[in-house]
């Protein structure tokens, strides 16, 4: 698969990949390219129009271009370049010849958001570094990790650990859990449930629930129901789809606040962060794109970001320099912290935003919770539990 | 302190305000449209002066008669006279005006627009603005080299101070510091610029001569991890001998021996200690704390905190008007 003619009917992607074809390309310029689904649900126009907490808010090429473009002028005075170029993929082996083609061609790092599995398959047939901006599996860290597989998502576990700080931050100890019919939601309670239990939280109930108006289901899906019949300081409800989780709050048998897929959520970014120049950053993203900046277009400005820093770390390159200097250097990320990637999992290490998708109320690692290296640590899978066999 | 007292002891201080002239420090805060004031002899709040939209840098102008308020959300420095303490005009600095400096010799005002990327030169006389410099994204801290020849202006984005040549609007040198760019001083000779790293633990010091890097002054603070100690303020006393930084969520402001380079002092102060402005006598040093709303004033000479006074929401700055 070529990037410059493939996907004509992607409208966006195919003007973009243009303009990336028709620039002179110096030989000092760090060239990478983003694959994406060529088809992707996540971003029919219903769905984002729905806006769930936690969900993408547009194309992942945008947060990447914001942040190439604000670095125009010291990438300028560095006389470094950086160019990228978004490929849709419509299968698994699609992705992956697309990675090999972008290999061959002479890019410098891949960027990704991809399921699972097709992130997967990217990084094991390439040895290119492969950033990760929109996938948060877990087994992508863990047990399916690559030593050239880098994340700037935030993984599952990581947001899970940071809700987890925050209810024992408010001594919320007991915890009524409902969790949605879909494997992912499966996967995702699990990762909820080990939060719990490693923060010493206590479980007190966890049940299916199922979107239904049929009368003989109702035990699955009336909130009254659901939330009835136990004492619970907390609902923490796991809803990968996000339609029950919306309108769960406010709808519990007792008047306790929810928390996971909607009322208090943890995620990488919100728009409404006021600390640290994020207003900037997301006002920058809104002029460019007319939308405002979710968790996963932050990620995306960050790989942008990452690659700036290895093009100015070695202006002249080579690819070998720009790859270590990619994963190798502290990012800023308007966080108010130097942030850099985990060497056993290859996840970026980060605080966490905690919102109720109006404002931010909150941020994790919560102050008091200590680590014997960096705070950052105590959210997601630290060293000494070496879950990832490729790094250790 | 009983009622009677408590009276006894305001009407004293008012006395003393109106006679004397004591010193008055003025906070800008971010979040309060309002300038807090405090006595500077009894430390006490005497009121606060409202103001344009989010004040941010403040500097008095060069008669010493008003004070220059850059607010970032009226897009516009308020002028306050300082004899009436009100507001007698409205100086337009483009869009999201954050800090500024002003020339030597009065006439022109440097102001950083956070949100363009750019340096603006203002003429403050005719309130027009005669140029603007392209910069690297989210430029902050502003400073005028003594010769009035060179502007510096920080990129927090780009990790670069741009060096702007005053008679031809152009950068000439952009210079890489460490990790998000803040503030900045010069040193009593003019040799030397100390740029505050706020991602970096550290300040650069740089040649103004050649504008190269010449040495990077780490922090250090005992209990405190690197990634906590973010600097942002920092003052130099007139004979350019000590500086002083405040060292952000290390809660901490470093007191700095500039010829040997080295941290003499640490003194504790309130949460995430920011800007730091001397009074004239350079024995007292006020420090805001953002992320405790108050101010925290420090005995130069003994390096100890005296008193910590609340002010306004995410207090910006404070300037000693005296």
């Amino acid at each position: 698969m070529r990037p410059c003619a493939t996907f004509a009917t992607f409208a966006t992607l195919a003007l973009l990949a243009l303009g990336t074809c028709l620039l002179p390309v110096s030989a000092a310029t760090l060239r990478a390219t983003l694959i994406v689904p060529a088809d992707d649900a996540r971003l029919e126009r219903t769905r984002l129009e729905r806006a769930y907490l936690g969900h993408p808010g547009g194309p992942a090429h945008a947060g990447v271009q914001v942040a190439l473009d604000e670095a125009k002028f010291e990438l300028d005075a560095a006389g470094a370049g950086v160019a990228f170029d978004p490929i849709g993929a419509a299968s698994l082996e699609a992705a992956r010849a697309a990675a090999q083609q972008a290999e061959k061609a002479g890019a410098a790092a891949l960027l990704t958001d991809l399921p699972a599995d097709w992130t997967r398959a990217v990084a094991e047939a390439v040895k290119l570094p492969v950033l990760n901006i929109g996938n948060a599996a877990d087994a992508l860290r863990q047990a399916d990790c690559r030593a050239n597989l880098w994340h700037l998502l935030p993984s599952e576990r990581m947001r899970a650990d940071a809700l987890a700080q925050a209810l024992v931050a408010r001594k919320w100890s007991n915890v009524l859990m409902l969790t949605g019919p879909s494997a992912s939601d499966a996967t995702r309670g699990a990762v909820a449930e080990a939060a719990l239990k490693r923060y010493g939280l206590k479980l007190v109930a966890a049940k299916p629930f199922k979107l239904s108006a049929d009368p003989r289901e109702r035990d699955l899906a009336n909130p009254l129901l659901l939330t009835g019949g136990a004492a619970y300081d907390v609902v923490w409800v796991v809803d990968s789809e996000g339609e029950f989780a919306r309108a769960l709050p406010y709808r519990t048998a007792l008047p306790r606040p929810v928390v996971g897929d909607a009322g208090l959520t943890a995620l990488a970014w919100h728009a409404q962060f006021e600390r640290f120049g994020a207003p900037q950053v997301v006002r920058r993203f809104a002029k460019a794109t007319q939308r405002p900046m979710t968790a996963h277009d932050w990620a995306a400005w960050m790989a942008g970001r990452a690659l700036v820093a290895a093009a100015l770390a070695a202006p002249k390159g080579p690819a070998a320099a720009w790859a270590k200097a990619l994963t190798g250097s502290e990012l800023d990320g308007s966080k108010g912290v130097a942030m850099s990637f985990r060497a056993w999992d290859g996840q970026l290490r980060q605080p966490l935003l905690l919102t109720d998708g109006q404002g931010v109320i909150g941020s994790a690692p919560i102050d008091g919770i200590l680590h014997p290296r960096n705070a950052l640590d105590t959210l997601g899978a630290d060293a000494p539990e070496k879950l990832c066999r490729a790094r250790s | 302190m009983n009622r009677h007292h408590r009276l006894a002891c305001s009407t004293l201080a008012l006395l003393a305000g109106h006679a004397l002239a004591a010193p008055l420090v003025f906070v800008s805060s971010e979040k309060d449209n309002a300038l807090t004031l405090i006595d500077a002899a009894t430390l006490t709040v005497q009121g606060t002066l409202p103001t344009c939209k989010r004040p941010r840098h403040m500097q008095l102008a060069p008669d010493g008669k008003r004070l220059l308020v850059a607010c970032g959300e009226s897009h516009a420095a308020d002028v306050i006279d300082l004899a009436t303490r009100k507001s007698v005009g409205r100086l337009a600095l483009g869009d999201d005006p954050e800090a500024f400096d002003i020339s030597p010799d009065g006439k022109t005002l440097f102001v950083s627009n956070e949100d363009e990327g750019t340096l603006s030169f203002i003429d403050i006389a005719r309130g027009q603005k005669r140029a603007s410099v392209a910069v690297g994204k989210e430029p902050e801290g502003v400073k005028v080299s003594p010769d009035g020849k060179t502007v510096y202006v920080t990129s927090e984005v780009a990790s670069l101070v741009h060096a702007i040549d005053i008679a031809s609007a152009k950068v000439v040198k952009n210079i890489q510091v460490g990790k998000r760019p803040r503030r900045m001083a010069i040193s009593a000779d003019g040799a030397e610029l100390w740029v505050t790293n706020e991602l970096d633990a550290s300040v650069s010091i740089v040649s103004t001569q050649d504008h190269k890097l010449l040495h990077t002054l780490r922090f250090e603070v005992p209990g405190a991890r690197a990634a906590d100690i973010t600097p942002v303020g920092i003052a130099m006393t007139r004979d350019g001998r000590r500086a002083f930084v405040g060292l952000g969520r290390a809660n901490h402001v470093a007191f700095i021996d500039v010829r040997a380079r080295k941290v003499t002092q640490l003194v504790l102060a309130g949460k995430r200690a920011w800007n730091v402005s001397l009074d004239k006598a350079e024995a007292r040093l006020y420090v805001v704390n953002g992320l405790s709303d108050d101010m925290t004033v420090i005995d130069v000479a003994a390096a100890k905190a005296l008193k910590t006074v609340p002010v306004g929401r995410v207090p910006y700055q404070a300037v000693v008007v005296e």
